[in-house]
């Protein structure tokens, strides 16, 4: 009996100690969870005021790191190794998590963490040739002495300090998960920029469209996708001149018998996540010296996007933000220059159709000859499970992506699509960024965006030289016009890409005579621009309020350029609503949709956070769109097609209210466009009222939009930012979306020393026990800006310096 | 008494070097040395690791404004009360240790009556 005691008893204890030591399916391990001693209380930090010295290996000699009262590392180092060395090691300490989970993400390997659900995306990832892609660039860094320098010695210093863990020190969301970092590698920092490559310049409508010109014929087609909008205002102010002899673009090839109605699962383009950049020039400033200005639009997230930094060493002192995980300073400023950036949105992915010969795979058809397949087999590890293992098969032109998520589909799809992408192209962006942070003048921005590959970006310039520039710059594909509208076919060689627009003869304006330069995701150019970059950019609102403003602004400071950052003007409900309103019957309306009229017709198209207005346009907005084309467009059939933008639907408003277009094919009356908008207009109310009750403050703008500020792990509430109340919105200066807005704010004063603030939606350290984790937040809410701190040495005083750090 | 103060202290040393489950070996081997009773065992074990356990959360919690604590409350037990991730620590630990210390005792009577 009292053996029996002992063993049971013993066995329950041990028992509970093995289930409080693993995981439950999401539920983490709570024993080493709880633990005071390695578990999430490790994590609860206070902020630190004492100085430290670190002893590593990897410097090669004393690196002085002062941080200020943001806890942004200005780093002093007497080498460039020692200088990115000590980048990477700091990033690794306030953002390690982060950085190795953006590179799972983008390798395809998040199922490793997380299990099976993770499988759709690393399929994805892996087929579109995210890896692939990280090896060729890894290939074009490892190949240029200085890229491999940087990149290496970024590394060295991440590995220094992961090398210093104990599971203690984990970040928590290894501690969460169940998992422990990685050594980190220079093909990972590749995979970071390919991840960023993803976010910008992957969105693709090839198939919708071409399901779009089958269903309604080439005409159609064109009058309801132009290749140049009604309202636009073009990055390149229109009559610059061209000063180059443009190279023969290649003739256009028949497109036309491509489309079989494939559904494919591919994201469309995201239009929230755009970005402003601008600068104005000396003679309209307050300082006499230009002033540059940018905020990137992103997906909002905790860890941020950015980390903060200033870069010292013999070669350069630069300062800004950049990304975790990649060396160097992204925007930002030195003594000379200061330089910012926005997405361009190229067409730089493609899809062409593969004629294989037979179900093996091994060969396909090109240019009239048979050519080999080469084969890549994907391993992907699941948490729990075996592995799973994808063949990706890879022509000439790319990859065969075949639809994301679902198992067996290949059995139906017996030839796919190859994507050609910018992604797989060896660029060599990190010296780019590396002439960029040392760069003095003008001449020197031209040499650097020359090494830019993709995601093609607006780079805006000033220097303290009194230059301004502006170039939508990136690695661009000569195309004939209209070249990847629609699917190509992948056996006729004429579709290929032939070539590249020499970086030289990248759009470009120096100095215009309006006396600034801009760029909101608009068109690059008007059409008198030789070669196609695309036929659709973002809406033109954002670009066509910024270049009034700056139009009119004399004497500009910082603060003026602040304001203009949290402009919440809405340009589309302004042009919209005066041709919209007048067409409504007020009398058919009850209760609170005439209330609702009547906030509308006295709203002043401010985007702020009590605005009702802005709720019902907003909402109206997509519900009349939805109302005058889904009929026809999307009827609910497997076929993916997409609508007209609402550009061309203003058209139809304005210039054609009679088009056939306004009637709804599933209904017996004919509908007119009288009809379709009050319609819609009721449903615009009747879908608010449901959602918040009867109109009134529960309507306000910005508890309808409640923008999220989420945790990169789907669902950790308890680390995000949720319902944070700011103005702004999709198409609006200020874009504050539900989900996305300005990850990054900033403003360069040039000068003799350049005078600069900035602010990010987040904080500096990625551990939500820091106090610095969200402490940027209510101050970017607010529209303010905190200086940052620019240093000439380790000694300089400065009323917001903390603290120092010793490497050696 | 001597118990409690053992079982603290030892395993106090041991978790800051082996994983937290040494704890428990801990209060095993303390309870096999000496304990009168199945109930005074399991007694010795949980309040030496509970006071080990709250001892140091408390210390980090108000040490650090108790950010995270607020923040795994609301992660944990969808609540902003620091209280529960401080109980449920102390209550773990006390369990764990509880039922070492308790295995120790069943143990130890097998033992010493085979003398």
């Amino acid at each position: 009996m009292r053996y029996l005691k002992a063993i049971v008893v013993s066995l329950i204890a041990i028992l509970v100690v093995c289930s409080l030591n693993r995981p439950w399916g999401s539920i983490p391990a709570f024993g080493p969870l709880l633990s005071p001693f390695v578990g999430f209380w490790q994590n609860a930090e206070s902020v630190s005021d004492s100085d430290e010295e670190i002893s590593l290996d990897g410097t090669q000699a004393p690196v002085t790191v002062v941080f200020d009262d943001m806890a942004v590392p200005h780093v002093f180092a007497k080498n460039d190794h020692d200088v990115y060395f000590a980048q990477g090691y700091l990033t690794a300490r306030d953002r390690l998590w982060q950085m190795e989970f953006q590179t799972h993400a983008a390798a395809g390997r998040l199922s490793e963490i997380v299990g099976d659900r993770a499988l759709p995306l690393d399929r994805f990832n892996r087929e579109i040739g995210m890896t692939y892609g990280a090896e060729q660039a890894m290939k074009a860094m490892m190949g240029d002495p200085i890229a491999k320098q940087i990149v290496e010695a970024y590394s060295a210093g991440v590995n220094a300090w992961i090398s210093r863990l104990k599971p203690a020190d984990y970040p928590i969301e290894y501690k969460l998960l169940g998992y422990s970092p990685e050594p980190w590698s220079v093909l990972k920092c590749a995979l970071l920029l390919k991840a960023m490559t993803s976010t910008l310049a992957s969105g693709a409508d090839d198939l919708q469209m071409s399901n779009v010109r089958q269903k309604f014929g080439a005409a159609v087609t064109n009058d309801l996708f132009p290749d140049y909008p009604d309202h636009e205002d073009p990055i390149i102010p229109p009559g610059t001149k061209w000063d180059f002899k443009p190279l023969n673009v290649p003739k256009s090839a028949d497109t036309g018998t491509i489309a079989n109605s494939l559904a494919m699962n591919w994201p469309a383009r995201d239009p929230a996540i755009g970005s402003n950049d601008w600068a104005v020039g000396a003679q309209k400033s307050a300082t006499g010296y230009p002033i540059l200005a940018n905020d990137p639009h992103l997906t909002l997230s905790l860890p941020s996007i950015w980390y903060q930094i200033q870069l010292v060493s013999p070669t350069m002192n630069a300062c800004g933000v950049s990304l975790p995980g990649s060396p160097g300073v992204i925007i930002g400023f030195n003594k000379n220059i200061a330089w910012g950036v926005t997405n361009v949105g190229a067409d730089v992915l493609d899809f062409y159709k593969i004629r294989f010969r037979d179900a093996s795979k091994q060969e396909y058809f090109h240019g009239g000859v048979w050519k080999p397949v080469r084969r890549r087999l994907e391993v992907i590890k699941v948490k729990g499970q075996a592995d799973v293992i994808d063949t990706v098969y890879y022509t000439h032109h790319g990859p065969i992506v075949n639809q994301a998520g679902q198992r067996g589909f290949r059995a139906n799809i017996p030839s796919g699509y190859a994507a050609r992408w910018i992604a797989h192209e060896p660029t060599n962006e990190l010296r780019c960024y590396y002439i960029l942070n040392r760069a003095k003048n003008y001449t020197d921005y031209v040499e650097a965006l020359a090494y830019y590959g993709a995601p093609a970006q607006n780079f805006v310039f000033a220097d303290n030289n009194k230059d301004i520039a502006i170039s939508p710059n990136g690695k661009f594909p000569l195309k004939w016009k209209e070249q990847g509208k629609y699917l190509l076919d992948g056996t006729n060689p004429a579709h290929d890409w032939q070539g590249w627009i020499p970086p030289a003869q990248n759009p470009r304006v120096k100095n215009p005579p309006r006396g600034f330069v801009s760029s909101a995701n608009q068109f690059s150019t008007d059409p008198s621009y030789p070669y196609y970059i695309n036929w659709q950019f973002a809406p033109a609102e954002r670009g066509i309020r910024i270049n009034q403003r700056l139009a009119a602004m004399q004497r500009v400071t910082t603060d003026s350029m602040r304001q203009l950052q949290n402009d919440l003007y809405n340009l589309r409900a302004a042009i919209a609503l005066p041709k919209l309103l007048p067409t409504i019957n007020a009398s058919t309306l009850i209760n609170d949709q005439a209330r609702a009229l009547t906030i509308l017709k006295s709203w002043n198209y401010q985007n702020d956070t009590s605005a009702i207005g802005a709720t019902i346009f907003t909402e109206w907005n997509r519900q009349l769109n939805d109302a005058i084309w889904k009929d026809e467009f999307d009827r609910g059939d497997t076929l993916l097609t997409r609508l007209p933008s609402f550009d061309r639907t203003l058209r139809l408003i304005e210039r054609e209210p009679k088009a056939h277009w306004f009637d709804n094919v599933n209904t017996r009356p004919t509908e007119t466009m009288a009809d379709v908008l009050v319609s819609s207009f009721r449903a615009t109310c009747d879908t608010l009222a449901k959602k918040h009750g009867p109109i009134g403050p529960a309507w306000a703008w910005g508890t309808h939009k409640a923008t999220a500020i989420r945790h990169l792990v789907p669902g950790l509430d308890a680390f995000s930012a949720l319902n944070v109340q700011i103005g702004g919105g999709s198409g609006i200066v200020n874009a504050t979306t539900e989900r996305t807005g300005p990850s990054w704010r900033m403003v360069v004063e040039l000068g003799p020393t350049p005078r600069a603030q900035g602010i990010y939606p987040g904080g500096q350290s990625g551990n939500p026990g820091s106090p610095n984790y969200r402490n940027m937040i209510e101050t970017w809410r607010q529209g303010q800006l905190t200086e940052l701190v620019y240093l000439q040495s380790a000694q300089d005083k400065n009323l917001h310096l903390k603290r120092k750090m010793t490497l050696k | 008494m001597l118990q409690i103060l053992l079982i603290a202290l030892i395993s106090l040393l041991a978790q800051l070097i082996f994983p937290w489950w040494s704890l428990a070996i801990i209060a095993f081997l303390v309870c096999l040395w000496r304990s009168q009773s199945a109930g005074r065992a399991f007694f010795y074990g949980f309040m030496g690791i509970a006071l080990i356990w709250i001892g140091y959360a408390l210390l980090i919690h108000l040490r650090t404004d108790g950010i995270l604590t607020g923040r795994m409350s609301q992660l944990l037990f969808k609540t902003t009360n620091a209280i529960l991730p401080l109980l449920v620590t102390t209550l773990i630990g006390g369990l764990v240790g509880g039922l070492a210390g308790l295995s120790g005792f069943f143990v130890r009577q097998v033992t010493v009556n085979q003398r």
